[in-house]
């Protein structure tokens, strides 16, 4: 079986052959198209590295098939800063240490940026904290994780609130 | 991963005449039947993806004044939407608890009860298993079982039904809305799964081809929206399937128990309600006396499958807590930890 996938992927139009329906988004994104941002760290729903936001909630790339995504909107890792000009989740995890190795930091930045977008926790580091358990980190660096979330949270809050002034 | 074919139905006719075939399974998310299908238990040859199913996306108030929820609606939406959440808010903590907010995201509110087991023998194709392939035998039986049934469960199988969400739902009364090449019927989530019997690998009144539409909740069920909890006991804080469940609702009059609703999750091969327990709670005084002759009673016919008579104490206890809980009243505000038995009063931190 041959289909096309058209999607958009970090705010680009693409069209992919997809010769083998079992490819998931994840395979999709790391093994076609050359995107290995996105990690695979279990493959099986239970790490959250592969977090990635699919129509602007975050999902786990792993667990979806890449024929479903026929006309969604994709953003990966590599979509999320403006050139050189980080986004705010990135950047506070840089300045909190929300990382040590680095291997769950994507899923974690994707998933920082859903969680922020649901506006859920407001700023209740317990409630951070829950909404971010999709996330294990094996370094253990989630005090940062946390500390990185609120901070880049209220700075986009204070960026819309600035705009809507 | 076997090798399917991908079928992408534009109507739900169109997806039942295609559900029909054997080898065919229904895709949602695919939160659980894509994790099945790599680790090899399920092989279909036709995947029918039905997320792009006009209508089954609907969370509407009926006339009746029940609320019908169609199949596709996706767990985290469930949860949040203003009048579903405050209706039914055990429900929507049952939902909170469970899994990730990116699996909650994705996951459908079909896939949800339809969801399987999650006995670790069934998942490895290398051991036996009924479920999989029956008249296998059970290595559950002599393995690793300290997390399997207490009620309901066979010498053929043992597993539990892992859903948080089908635990309030089963106290609550709701059912299930399903469309199939003979028409369309509705059936009580109580008997929507089947008990393992001799043939576990027969684990809903499903037949080929049907298709769940939609889930139903009678009006009746918003009338308990003030005492209603769900508790739920990890073996880790959050992102984890439960040990033992409990979802308690109450209509309470002075102080007084006029009507109960009571379920067990993750003791049976479905969420189990606990009828007779409601009984000996109507027109009790809401005390931790009645709570724990109703949890004596709910447990009444448990027997531990294996290495599990641990259950069957902490069931009691956490049925208790959570009729306690109920009894308090539901919180404004979701708690900060849904479900969780760690919740501390709002505004402290469980961590420092
Ligand atoms: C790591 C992890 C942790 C989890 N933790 C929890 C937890 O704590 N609590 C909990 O309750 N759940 C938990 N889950 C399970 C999760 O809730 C389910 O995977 C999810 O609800 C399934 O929904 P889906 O839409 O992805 O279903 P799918 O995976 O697409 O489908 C599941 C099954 O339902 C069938 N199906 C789907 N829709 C229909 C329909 N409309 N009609 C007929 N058949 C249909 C499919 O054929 C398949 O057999 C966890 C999952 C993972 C991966
Ligand atoms: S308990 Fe049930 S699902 Fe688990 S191995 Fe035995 S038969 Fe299979
Ligand atoms: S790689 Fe997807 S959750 Fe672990
Ligand atoms: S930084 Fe190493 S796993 Fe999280």
């Amino acid at each position: 079986m041959n289909s096309t996938l058209s999607f958009t992927l970090n705010g680009m139009r693409r069209e992919v052959a997809i010769d083998d329906p079992r490819i998931t988004l994840l395979d999709l994104l790391r093994e076609r198209l050359d995107l290995t941002g996105t990690k695979k760290g279990c493959d099986r729903g239970q790490c959250g590295a592969c977090t990635v936001l699919l129509n602007g909630r975050r999902v786990n790339a792993c667990l979806t098939l890449a024929l479903s995504c026929d006309d969604a909107e994709v953003l990966t890792i590599e979509g999320l800063s403006e050139g050189d000009h980080l986004h705010p989740v990135q950047a506070a995890f840089i300045e909190h240490d929300g990382f040590q190795c680095g291997f769950c930091t994507p899923g974690q930045i994707m998933s920082a940026v859903g969680l922020i977008q649901e506006g859920q926790a407001g700023d209740d580091p317990e409630r951070v904290r829950e909404g971010m358990s999709g996330n294990l980190c094996r370094c253990g660096a989630y005090a940062g994780i946390t500390a990185a979330v609120l901070e880049a949270q209220a700075q986009l809050h204070r960026q819309t609130q600035g705009e809507a002034a | 991963m076997n090798r399917f074919d991908y079928l992408r139905p534009a109507s739900v006719a169109e997806a039942i005449s295609a559900g029909r075939k054997p080898g065919s399974a229904y895709l949602a998310a695919g939160t659980n039947l894509l994790d099945l299908m790599k680790g090899g238990v399920a092989r279909p040859a036709l995947l029918i993806d039905i997320t792009r199913l006009p209508g089954l996306d609907g969370i509407e108030v009926l006339p009746n004044g029940g609320m019908r929820v169609g199949a596709l609606v996706r767990n985290s939406d469930l949860a949040y939407h203003p009048v579903f959440s405050k209706r039914h808010p055990a429900v929507a903590e049952a939902l909170l608890s469970g899994a990730s907010a990116q699996l909650r995201n994705a996951a459908t509110v079909a896939g949800n009860l339809l969801q399987r087991t999650r006995c670790a023998y069934f998942y490895d194709t290398a051991s036996a298993c009924n479920k999989r392939e029956p008249g296998a035998g059970c290595d559950a039986r002599d393995g690793e079982n300290h997390l399997h049934a207490v009620l309901g469960w066979s010498p053929e199988c043992i597993a539990t039904h892992p859903s948080d969400f089908c635990v309030p739902l089963v106290a609550l009364d709701a059912s299930v809305e399903i469309e199939g090449p003979t028409g369309s019927r509705v059936v009580p989530l109580d008997s929507f799964h089947r008990l393992p019997g001799s043939e576990p690998q027969l684990e809903t009144v499903l037949s080929p081809g049907e298709l769940v539409v939609a889930l139903h909740l009678p009006a009746s069920a918003a009338g308990y929206a003030a005492h209603s909890r769900y508790l739920k006991v990890r073996e880790r804080t959050s992102y984890a399937f439960a040990v033992v469940s409990a979802a308690a609702s109450l209509r309470l009059e002075g102080g007084v128990v006029s009507e109960a609703r009571l379920a067990l999750g993750g003791v049976a091969l479905k969420p189990w309600r606990a009828r007779a327990a409601e009984q000996v709670l109507a027109g009790r005084a809401c005390d931790e006396a009645a709570f724990a002759e109703a949890a004596e009673v709910a447990l009444a016919d448990a027997k531990p499958s294996g290495d599990n008579a641990f259950k069957i104490e902490l069931a009691r206890r956490i049925l208790v807590r959570a009729l306690g809980l109920a009894a308090a009243g539901t919180p404004d505000r979701m708690p900060a930890l849904p479900g969780s038995v760690f919740a501390q009063p709002e505004g402290l931190a469980l961590h420092a």
